[in-house]
């Protein structure tokens, strides 16, 4: 009794720390982003709240949840109410299967350092990046506006169409580490991260992962100067909040699959494996970021002219090469 | 070719960002650092005086005719000695467009642009300055102007005793 109060405990401590240290990250991405693209511009960016701006995200959040909660009147009061949850909750779940340092050895027990290890966590992962999707549709179409609704319709568009070349980029790496766990697809890159092995499947991840969180060179979604603000046009208050922790979430989420997928998880040398782990994590961020702060964004038929003739067929002949590859090596040893 | 001018032009911007990231910005942290506005910056205006410490304006409501936004209103009003004087005037800054037409109309030189920006204020009322908010004591941008000693000829200085004035005429002497 006694041990599995102890066991309980223990996730429970685990579980609150992934939540803090996840949206606190989100939180002050948000800031680092602003900051960046600032410096990039030679402006400064925020730096007036708190010590050079660090308090900005807590300023932010405190506006918005004191900014009136409005619901237009046409609008599909409970899907309006519950889309922008949906948006944020998938991109909290995803992170569950995600490892972020070796196991750890407590109180005479081995203590897992990811939420939750499960044996298909790659398809787990799809399955929540699939309905992250819904989200958007949904708080899209609830909203009855044209621009939320033409956002909306452009967001479902673009990440199915990416969801396919991001899955089809994904197999390799299963083949190569024989397992749908991300546990153990990490443990397999102990020498070499899949990166090295395969960049053609990271760099069609990357770009995939670059449209699913609807960012620049992909925010179609959202175009400001075609949409207003594309599918939250209507929200305010804490639900855009929401919205916009939500693709801040993902932003942390996808450079955390990224880095267990490709770059070799929490394993590097001499640092400590969770300092390596958010290292890689950050420098993803910083990537996306960098590329915001770059390029332009594409016109609707580059974007889908570019996902369906270019990634697709590129990652159908990266699988067949890759397995054509395993197959003779595997035939020789 | 026209594949790696694509794949140049994609990758080139991000040698040039990370650059700019390293660089200082060109931002002016306002309230901290203020620049020096030119002297001909058209801020916010004020009612200068002629050479003897009079007021200029001579309330002749050009400056308010010219307004394109209709901020300047004033009462005319004429002193004992037959100078004219505005008995009071007005500029609402809150409307202001700071398109210095007022200035260009005074045919005194009275109403003039200065380069004092700080208009700030959370309460609009406090951007309505009557004519003792204006009113400074030197001649601005022309100090040595005075519209008296050219024109409205015998209120300030007597007839004919003007420097580009001649003395009056005798018109009985002009008979044949
Ligand atoms: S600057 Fe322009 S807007 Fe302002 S008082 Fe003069 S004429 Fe009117
Ligand atoms: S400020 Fe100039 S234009 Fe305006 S009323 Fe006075 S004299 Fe006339």
């Amino acid at each position: 009794m006694n041990d599995l109060l102890l066991t309980g405990l223990l996730i429970l401590i685990k579980l609150g720390m992934v939540l803090a240290v996840l949206l606190s990250m989100a939180a002050y991405l948000v800031l680092a982003e602003r900051k960046i693209l600032g410096r990039m511009q030679r402006r400064y960016g925020p730096n007036r709240v708190g010590f050079g701006g660090m308090l900005q995200p807590l300023a932010d959040l405190i506006k918005l949840l004191t900014k009136e909660d409005f619901i237009p009147a046409q609008a599909d009061k409970w899907l309006f109410m519950l889309a922008p949850g949906l948006a944020a909750v998938t991109a909290l779940l995803a992170f569950a299967v995600v490892p972020f340092a070796p196991p750890l050895e407590i109180f005479g027990r081995q203590l897992p350092m990811v939420v939750c290890d499960l044996n298909v966590g790659i398809l787990y992962f799809f399955g929540l990046s699939s309905l992250a999707v819904y989200g958007v549709a949904l708080g899209g179409w609830a909203s009855n506006s044209k621009y939320a609704l033409l956002g909306a319709l452009r967001a479902m568009g673009q990440m199915l169409s990416y969801e396919l070349a991001m899955g089809l980029s994904i197999v390799p790496v299963i083949l190569m580490a024989r397992s749908f766990s991300l546990t153990e697809i990490v443990q397999a890159q102990a020498s070499l991260p899949f990166a090295l092995c395969n960049p053609v499947a990271f760099g069609i991840f990357f770009i995939s992962a670059l449209a699913e969180s609807k960012r620049t060179p992909f925010d179609l979604p959202e175009a400001e100067n075609e949409l207003v603000a594309g599918y939250h046009t209507e929200y305010s208050g804490m639900r855009f909040g929401l919205f916009f922790v939500g693709e801040y979430l993902n932003l942390v989420v996808l450079g955390a699959i990224i880095t267990s997928l490709f770059l070799g998880g929490w394993h590097g040398p001499l640092l400590p494996p969770i300092v390596w782990f958010l290292g890689k994590v950050l420098a993803v961020a910083f990537v996306f970021i960098w590329i915001r702060g770059t390029l332009p964004r594409l016109r609707y038929d580059q974007l889908m002219a570019f996902g369906w003739k270019i990634l697709v067929p590129l990652a159908l002949v990266n699988l067949l090469v890759t397995g054509g590859v395993l197959l003779w090596l595997g035939g020789a040893s | 070719m026209n594949l790696w001018r694509d794949i140049k032009g994609t990758f080139q911007p991000f040698w040039v960002t990370l650059r700019y990231l390293f660089k200082r910005p060109v931002t002016i942290s306002y309230p901290e650092q203020k620049r020096t506005p030119p002297p001909r910056y058209r801020a916010r205006m004020i009612l200068t005086r002629d050479p003897e410490g009079e007021e200029r304006c001579v309330a002749c409501h050009l400056c308010s005719a010219a307004c394109p936004v209709d901020c300047i209103s004033m009462q005319a009003a004429e002193r004992e000695d037959g100078r004219r004087q505005a008995a009071w005037f007005r500029i609402n800054f809150a409307r202001c467009i700071y398109c210095g037409l007022c200035a260009e109309a005074c045919p005194t030189m009275a109403i003039q642009m200065s380069p004092e920006y700080e208009l700030g204020n959370r309460d609009p009322l406090k951007l309505v300055w009557e004519k003792e908010d204006l009113l400074v004591d030197h001649g601005g941008k022309d100090p040595n102007y005075h519209f008296y000693r050219h024109s409205g000829i015998g209120v300030a200085a007597p007839r004919g005793g003007n420097d580009d004035e001649l003395p009056p005429v005798n018109i009985k002497t002009n008979l044949p």
